[in-house]
């Protein structure tokens, strides 16, 4: 479903600030495939995510998805295939317009928007159906302005959002993050629901090690821009954390020193 | 007494004014200068084709037009090069003075001896005054539905979620750059518009006549904003219009007390200034109450 061939990506390159941030980075998905990627801080999470996503163009390095190169195209193109959830929980909503309005928004993702009546009353069935699924309350409430709504809950309706039109690829930058642990633990719950039950393909960024051992099929660690462990399958499933950090100390000659990896 | 009418018929010629700059400055959240330029350009616009021997519609439709093209060279300049929308808004400003004066040949043009869309439709036994009343009225009931219209369509919300969040409208597949440009557009071809209304009622064009407009929009909307609400979107549109109606009352007051006209425009800055400020105020004054209590 996804091919990422040999990317690579310099921030501020031949300046002092410059960050190698991906290294020849290669990575497949089946289709269906739920990978969970770890790393400590500037392992190049984000930027892989970010380079999927075409938040900026990669130095080199191909993108296919379902055989289409999008490399070249920009990020709101991209959107036709990809669904996306960001860390900030505000990032994902509009939140001066109504629960409707940005349903009606990401039911029209990759399409034109035309002159005709954006949130028709027809669609009001079926955002309450979808809203149902949640179970946080939000089908009575597709009037209210998403402002008004708690980070966990904007983080559901995002999700929500980005699964609505069923996306080649649902990208998921630490999106439980920014919540508290409950609610983390119940966006995640609503993820893991919504991902299995449709075999989306989803690539999840977490910087806990529990979730990424417990969700998904395939794991994969970064490390200095590059790919240091990929474990699926059976192998991931009877994975621990310290079998994780083992290899990585072989993997990468050092011990694994990134606090907020490790506290999690 | 005698002032009632006119006062209204001004604040419904400048509410389009207002209406464009609630567009940039609230939908887009872009404080867009362009309006300074795509004013007069309107007004230009209208007295050159007004006295090359067009009729008063079309010569309207011209200016709109033209208030469009000005807006989409301050969001080419915004979106595309990437100059800050504030410096692009000036570039255009500028550049549209010299327009303005290419447009009029000189610098003022007298609209005394030509048909206006006040005096061309006139109903008789009717003063211009009152004319001036129900042009106004049916220009802005006009232009607000049809912006309440256009902003409920899909382009519209996808306008509006650029201005509120760029980012997750990128996410579901919009251009905001072409949302940009288009918002620009559309505000200042209202702008236009409303500085083609006022020259006629004013009875001439002026180049000069855009000093200060974007401060008149600015003052209208917030003081429409803090008197009539923000409920929703069309709360918002009227809000905007009475807004620009008591502006003109506020003015108009103030010249009666014995204000002198040339401190009018410190006045209205000093205005909005003040109206702007009043988020932080309010804050100050809640954090003094929770204090005592």
């Amino acid at each position: 479903m996804l091919r990422i061939e040999n990317i690579a990506k310099t921030f501020n390159p031949g300046t002092i600030t410059e960050k190698i941030a991906l290294r020849d980075v290669s990575l497949h998905l089946a289709p269906g495939d739920f990978v969970t990627v770890i790393g400590g801080n500037g392992a190049g999470k984000s930027t892989l995510m970010n380079s999927i996503a075409g938040t900026f163009p990669v130095d080199k390095g191909k993108i296919i998805i379902d055989n289409e190169d999008i490399t070249k195209w920009p990020e709101h193109k991209r959107a036709r295939y990809i669904g996306r959830v960001f860390q900030d929980p505000m990032m994902g909503t509009a939140a001066n317009m109504q629960i409707e309005e940005n349903m009606a928004i990401a039911a029209r993702r990759g399409k034109t928007p035309t002159l005709r009546w954006s949130a028709p009353a027809a669609q009001q069935k079926f955002f309450r159906e979808q809203l149902k699924t949640l179970n946080l309350g939000l089908e009575e409430r597709l009037e209210s302005k998403v402002g008004l709504l708690s980070g966990g809950q904007r983080q559901a309706l995002t999700l929500l959002m980005a699964t609505l039109v069923e996306p080649k690829l649902l990208l998921l930058d630490e999106h439980t993050a920014a919540l508290d642990p409950k609610t983390a633990a119940q966006v995640l719950a609503i993820t893991n629901e919504i991902v299995t039950k449709r075999h989306l393909t989803t690539l999840m960024i977490t910087h806990n090690m529990k979730d990424a051992l417990a969700c998904g099929n395939r794991l994969i660690m970064l490390h200095d821009g590059k790919i240091l462990i990929d474990v699926k399958g059976e192998e991931k499933k009877s994975l621990t954390i310290k079998d994780l950090l083992a290899m990585f100390e072989k993997a990468a000659g050092s011990e694994l020193n990134s606090d907020a990896l490790l506290l999690s | 007494m005698d002032l009632i009418i006119p006062t209204i018929s001004q604040g419904l010629l400048w509410s389009l004014l207002a209406i464009g700059v609630y567009i940039t400055f609230r939908v887009l959240d872009i404080a867009d200068l362009t309006v300074e330029g795509s004013f007069p350009l309107g007004a230009a616009t209208v007295a050159a084709c007004l006295t090359a021997g067009w009729s008063p519609v079309p010569a309207m439709i011209a200016a709109a037009f033209t208030g469009m093209l000005g807006g989409i060279i301050t969001g080419i300049l915004c979106t595309k090069l990437k100059i800050p929308a504030l410096l692009a808004g000036i570039l255009t400003m500028i550049a549209l003075y010299s327009i303005n004066l290419h447009i009029m040949g000189k610098a003022n043009i007298s609209l005394l001896q030509v048909d206006t869309v006040f005096s061309l439709y006139a109903i008789s036994g009717m003063s211009q005054a009152n004319m001036i009343l129900i042009i106004g009225l049916i220009s802005v009931v006009f232009t607000s539905v049809a912006c309440y219209l256009f902003f409920g369509t899909e382009i519209g919300a996808a306008i509006r979620a650029t201005g509120c969040n760029p980012h997750m409208i990128r996410a579901n597949g919009v251009n905001t750059d072409i949302t940009i440009i288009l918002g620009l557009l559309l505000s200042n071809a209202l702008v236009a518009l409303s500085g083609a209304l006022v020259a006629q009622s004013n009875g001439f064009a002026d180049v000069g006549m855009g000093v200060g407009t974007i401060v008149i929009g600015l003052a209208s909307v917030i003081i429409g904003e803090v008197l009539f609400g923000t409920r929703s979107f069309k709360n918002c549109l009227i809000s905007v219009i009475l807004g620009s109606i008591v502006y003109r009352a506020v003015i108009a007051i103030v010249l009666q007390m014995g204000m002198p006209p040339n401190d009018l425009k410190l006045f209205t800055a000093i205005l909005v200034a003040l109206a702007l400020a009043m988020p932080l105020f309010q804050a100050k004054l809640n954090k003094r109450k929770a204090a005592k209590n």
